[in-house]
């Protein structure tokens, strides 16, 4: 069994490098080529200084050179270089500061929805048709539909400030974790549930479902033994995605609740051409969506074996 | 089937109040009176009035043109962009069907937010930006789905027939295979259009949208949430006419999915 999975774990990871390279390029020139720079703001600098300015970054030197170095520090000494806005901080470090809040957040939005979601979708399958399932269903379609902004502001009007549970804002305490997760965690929440019911409901149509109940296998074994397992696929290949986009696009979640992650620092560093950073945290969002992406495969071709050979074609 | 007609008529008659907007109200959606601002709904303003004294009711209506132009618009340019990769790519197959797999890849993992900020840099806040920043990050989902059902009907037997005959390929693609798969394809366009009303929604949000006095659901929720502490009714209003239309969308596409797809069978994309 396992031999497969060597290959193609290292097939996908080198596959990784040109796609990652690619939106490095692209971001790198679309960046450069985007009007304003990351020192015209209000204050004008006299000519030397500016020039001294751009010495110091490298920006006096032609587009395709400032590529190429930046290419080459990457490759080489692993380094994302110099923020442009925060005088003496190095990108690595950044990031390196402002990961595990995102990785925490999203993690936890992942674990809430998933806590929640499988067992709402199996029993609204399970019970298909009566209110548990058509209760479920509108739940989903709601959780789908709202907007976390609304989400957040909902929850913070009424549980932090009319309430006084948890705080409004800021990342100190565990209480500051809950309202953040329930917001970020809602929508997959809804989109578990949703998927988990179709996909029950398609496996216990399947013959040998039926095969299993004629045997006289109970109820429940076969929904927890046989249906469950087979149902789990079509969630595992969105939960990849999902999961990814948790870490990375937690950014309305954060600016919301002024959580120091990822996602502040992103929309920051686009706003003020921070060059380096945006490249640094591109990069990051970029390889974890991919890694996300390569370990659905994996799960998948454990769960299935057909699956394993179409991996092999790809 | 009935939540689905239910919520077509919903947004049929919301569509029309976008379109019939001027008919609909009697005040200007941009018309500040300081005198009345941040007032609670009355029968003046139905649905109270702004920081600026502008009334919310008449923005709310004059917002839904902005929020379903650009749902609807993006929507069916995201799935012309996709279809035009997919059905390339899933036809071709090799070399270019590597290639093509590939920009959708490094398409896939470029952070929406990043495209967003920077067209709207490039081509200003307004309408067009975000027209194409929310094209340009929506269409792969559909550029993989048309990929992965064109390669399938293109192993059909009428499509070895059609090309016995003689028949052109893109003759072949256009007029044999896209209109055999045409049922995923609404599908996938109908369920796109409240997604990218949400994301126009988010840029708002974050006050990458449209420039005032313009408004959409979106900007008016951003507004409301500021002051939302003393003022709720700014974000309730926006806020759940923004929601209930959404709703309707997600179920209208769910019925349209049941109706045209009725072995349940799901594309669920990427």
């Amino acid at each position: 069994m396992g031999k497969g999975y060597l290959p193609f774990t290292a097939k996908r990871l080198l596959g990784a490098i040109p796609t990652l390279l690619i939106l490095a390029t692209l971001v790198f020139f679309l960046l450069r080529f985007a009007p304003g720079g990351p020192f015209d703001g209000e204050r004008v600098f006299p000519k030397d200084v500016e020039a001294a300015i751009h010495a110091r970054y490298g920006l006096d030197l032609p587009i395709w050179r400032q590529y190429l170095r930046w290419i080459e520090e990457l490759v080489l000494h692993f380094d994302l270089g110099e923020s442009f806005h925060y005088v003496g901080r190095s990108v690595n470090e950044m990031i390196g500061s402002a990961l595990p809040a995102s990785i925490l957040l999203g993690g936890m939005a992942l674990f809430f929805a998933l806590l929640l979601g499988l067992p709402i979708g199996v029993l609204a399958a399970w019970r298909q048709g009566t209110w548990m399932d058509t209760g479920a269903i509108f739940f989903a379609i709601a959780g789908i539909s709202l907007p976390s902004y609304l989400v957040a502001s909902t929850l913070v009007l009424y549980f932090s400030l009319h309430l006084g549970w948890f705080p409004p804002a800021l990342w100190e305490e565990p209480r500051s974790l809950v309202l953040p997760v329930i917001t970020l965690g809602l929508r997959p929440l809804a989109i578990t549930a949703r998927l988990v019911r179709a996909s029950v409901i398609e496996t216990l149509a399947a013959d040998y479902i039926r095969t299993a109940h004629a045997k006289g296998v109970s109820a429940t074994r076969v929904l927890f033994y046989h249906a469950l397992r087979n149902s789990l696929i079509p969630v595992i290949t969105v939960l990849g995605p999902l999961a990814a986009n948790l870490v990375t696009g937690s950014f309305l979640v954060e600016m919301v609740f002024q959580i120091p992650g990822l996602g502040k620092h992103f929309v920051s560093a686009v706003l003020n051409r921070d060059y380096p950073m945006v490249m640094g945290v591109t990069l990051v969002y970029g390889a974890f969506l991919l890694l996300a992406n390569l370990l659905v495969d994996l799960a998948c071709g454990m769960l299935d074996p057909r699956m394993r050979l179409e991996a092999e074609e790809t | 089937m009935r939540s689905a007609l239910v919520s077509f008529i919903f947004l049929f008659v919301v569509s029309l109040g976008a379109v019939f907007a001027p008919l609909l109200t009697h005040q200007s959606y941009e018309t500040q009176n300081i005198e009345e601002k941040l007032e609670t709904p009355s029968a003046q303003h139905w649905m109270g009035t702004d920081t600026l004294g502008r009334d919310l009711y008449s923005r709310v209506v004059y917002g839904a043109r902005m929020s379903l132009a650009v749902g609807v618009l993006t929507a069916l340019l995201s799935l012309s962009l996709g279809t035009l990769v997919g059905a390339v790519a899933g036809f071709r197959g090799g070399k270019i069907d590597a290639a093509l797999m590939r920009v959708t890849d490094v398409f896939s993992i470029f952070p929406s937010l990043l495209v967003a900020i920077l067209l709207t840099v490039f081509l200003g806040r307004g309408f067009l930006g975000i027209l194409v920043a929310i094209s340009l990050t929506s269409w792969v989902v559909h550029a993989r789905l048309v990929r992965n059902l064109v390669r399938q009907a293109k192993e059909m037997l009428y499509i070895e027939s059609a090309r016995a005959l003689g028949v052109a390929n893109t003759r072949i693609v256009v007029r044999h295979i896209l209109p055999n798969i045409l049922g995923p394809m609404i599908v996938s366009l109908t369920l796109q259009i409240p997604t990218n009303i949400m994301s126009e929604s988010f840029l708002s949000f974050i006050g990458l949208g449209l420039e005032p006095p313009y408004s959409s659901w979106g900007t008016l929720a951003n507004e409301g949430f500021r002051a939302m502490k003393s003022f709720p009714h700014l974000i309730l209003y926006p806020g759940a006419i923004l929601f209930i239309t959404l709703v309707a969308f997600n179920l209208l596409g769910d019925g349209v999915r049941d109706a045209l797809d009725p072995m349940g069978k799901r594309d669920f994309g990427a």
